[in-house]
């Protein structure tokens, strides 16, 4: 039987960057322990025999000619923007930390 | 006027017994009148719909050659880029902002005179099959207010069914056109993969999502796959070749000669007894016409949903890391010498709802090192299982069919603290868009135990969507007249007016 502990939630959590209540990584650590049961079928019939299909198209390296279009001006692409100064994303302190 | 189908609005807009500016009013006053009930939309734009309308009217008048749908108004997905209109995808994180391109299927309407008239409700980010999980509150199903209109498209099928539109917009990952439009008694397709350009889909599941149409008759969904379908440069993944002629197998409908399979693992233990004793009779209907019946077997299909629920949770926790506040949609901790990371922790915590949180976890877990070959890896080959199973089954059959889902609407709430139980409503669409194939809803009748819709599933091999549409056809036109009129017609009425 598959299990993920309040801890293991917390973990995942910290890595998909969302930040959860006590409540919410109990609910989901008990939640979990069903649904991985049920998801974990798939191994049953996946055998070392069978390929992988990570598409339904066969595509593979698809090009096309550079030529330069029309884009977004820079007011467009910043119409949505939290914050910004100076033409550009302004976005809050990456480096510095500690 | 609203209660016609859109072919039949589009012929009387040619012969200008109605204006498209009439007529988009029309559907204005509808909404205007029910959907305070139903809650189908999100997002109006009346001045913008009625703006291009006009503009569609005066170029009739000039004489130019219009498309076949011109003038006929559309609910849109709100899962769809429209350019300088809200468009949320029923997230919080996406609150009030305008996308500033159109995508390629809003550039495909707005090129065939189509009008859009607003955006309707859906699941938050695609996920869910009630629309219970919108952080805009749910819709309710026409049918029953009570009851769930289906997800994650469920904005679009209430629309119709309340006819607030003839035609909508939706986007199928493992079931979010079909499902609605089997509870709702219309008619919704998904197209074969990379029919429908992505390009400004707001993406869920990439290498599973699909945009097709929805409407209330097979006819008026092909001329709407017909105006959406096509290659697209801005679209890797879409299929360089001719749109399949659906329109013209929807007008035909033939199906003499025909072989349909019965898929046997799509069938009986789950399934509600007034869904399978509609879709029995819809097989007698289909032999009538024509068709020979054969059964299939598809022995893998039993991993499918298991599957499923490992690969659309792996592909949304890598396409959602793209709502991280930095460059659109929600901010929030952005105090003075907040670093980037909590900001970011703090917006999702916020802007994502439940079900997409539990999703990303998911699908975190499933690609984390150590555990990826076990759930992802694993998945992927039971994807390769189920497309051999197709292939076989395509061998003996030229579509297959099954009921779309195991029950009838259910309850609002009903469902909603059960995660597993929700995930079952997708057992019978998921194999379809595993596969990349073409699938197709269609209304069957009303079970006799809560005389609720009922939807027959047809599902065609890649770039063969016609196949669907001449079954579809032909089923639609035994079922009218076995019925003497369309089943909507046996919908409560709402809003007093016809």
């Amino acid at each position: 039987m598959s299990s993920l502990s309040r801890d293991d939630v917390a973990k995942l959590a910290g890595l998909a960057r969302i930040e959860m209540s006590e409540e919410e990584l109990v609910a989901l650590s008990n939640e979990f322990t069903v649904i991985l049961d049920a998801v974990a079928r798939v191994q049953e019939v996946a055998g070392a025999d069978v390929e992988a299909t990570s598409h339904p198209l066969p595509l593979r390296n698809v090009f096309r000619t550079d030529v330069v279009v029309p884009s977004l001006t820079p007011e467009e692409a910043l119409s949505g923007a939290p914050a910004q100064e100076e033409q550009r994303f302004r976005v809050p302190q990456i480096l510095g930390e500690e | 006027m609203i209660r016609s189908s859109a072919a039949e609005m589009a012929a009387k807009l040619v012969t200008g017994e109605v204006t498209s500016v009439a007529l988009t009013q029309a559907h204005l006053d509808r909404i205007a009148s029910v959907d305070a009930d139903v809650h189908a939309f999100l997002h109006v734009d009346t001045e913008g719909a009625l703006a291009q309308a006009a503009a569609i009217d005066a170029k009739r008048a000039k004489g130019e050659k219009l498309s076949p749908l011109a003038g006929v108004p559309l609910a849109l997905k709100d899962v769809m880029a429209q350019k300088g209109i809200p468009t949320t995808c029923g997230s919080k994180i996406l609150e009030g902002w305008r996308p500033p391109y159109d995508s390629t299927v809003v550039a495909n309407l707005k090129k065939n005179d189509i009008v859009i008239l607003g955006k309707t409700n859906m699941d938050e980010f695609a996920m869910g099959s009630s629309t219970e999980n919108s952080a805009y509150g749910p819709t309710h199903n026409p049918w029953d207010l009570t009851r769930i209109p289906g997800g994650s498209g469920g904005g679009s099928s209430a629309a119709l069914a309340a006819f607030e539109a003839p035609l909508a917009i939706g986007t199928d990952t493992g079931g979010s056109i079909r499902q609605p439009a089997a509870v709702t008694g219309t008619v919704g397709v998904k197209p074969t993969y990379g029919g429908v350009s992505r390009y400004g889909l707001v993406a869920f599941s990439s290498s599973l999502d699909q945009a097709g149409p929805c409407a209330r008759t097979v006819l008026d969904a092909a001329l709407l796959h017909e105006a959406i379908a096509g290659h697209d440069p801005k679209d890797s993944t879409s299929i360089k070749a001719p749109v399949p002629q659906v329109v013209a197998a929807a007008k035909s409908g033939d199906v003499k000669g025909m072989k349909i399979g019965v898929v046997k693992e799509l069938n009986g233990d789950g399934y509600q007894a007034g869904v399978r004793a509609r879709f029995e009779e819809s097989l007698e209907l289909l032999a009538k016409a024509g068709a020979e019946i054969v059964e299939v077997s598809a022995p893998n299909f039993e991993y499918a949903l298991a599957a499923y629920y490992l690969i659309a949770p792996s592909e949304c926790s890598s396409n959602l890391a793209r709502f991280d506040a930095m460059r659109y949609g929600l901010r929030v901790g952005d105090v003075d010498g907040a670093a980037a990371e909590s900001v970011m922790n703090l917006t999702r915590e916020v802007g994502f709802g439940k079900e997409v949180k539990r999703r990303i976890i998911l699908g975190t877990y499933a690609l984390s090192s150590g555990y990826y070959d076990a759930y992802y890896g694993s998945a992927q080959k039971v994807r390769t299982l189920i497309t051999q199973d197709f292939t076989n089954a395509f061998t003996k059959a030229d579509v297959l069919v099954s009921p779309t889902c195991p029950t009838t609407a259910f309850k609002i709430g009903e469902k909603a603290n059960d995660p597993l139980a929700m995930y079952l409503n997708d057992i019978a669409t998921i194999p379809v868009n595993m596969a990349g194939i073409g699938g197709m809803s269609l209304p069957s009748g009303l079970a006799d135990e809560d005389g609720l819709p009922v939807g027959f599933q047809i599902m065609s091999p890649v770039m063969k969507d016609e196949r669907m549409y001449s079954v579809g056809a032909a089923l639609e036109a035994a079922l009218l007249s076995k019925w003497g009129a369309p089943l909507l017609d046996k919908a409560p009425i709402m809003g007093g007016s016809k």
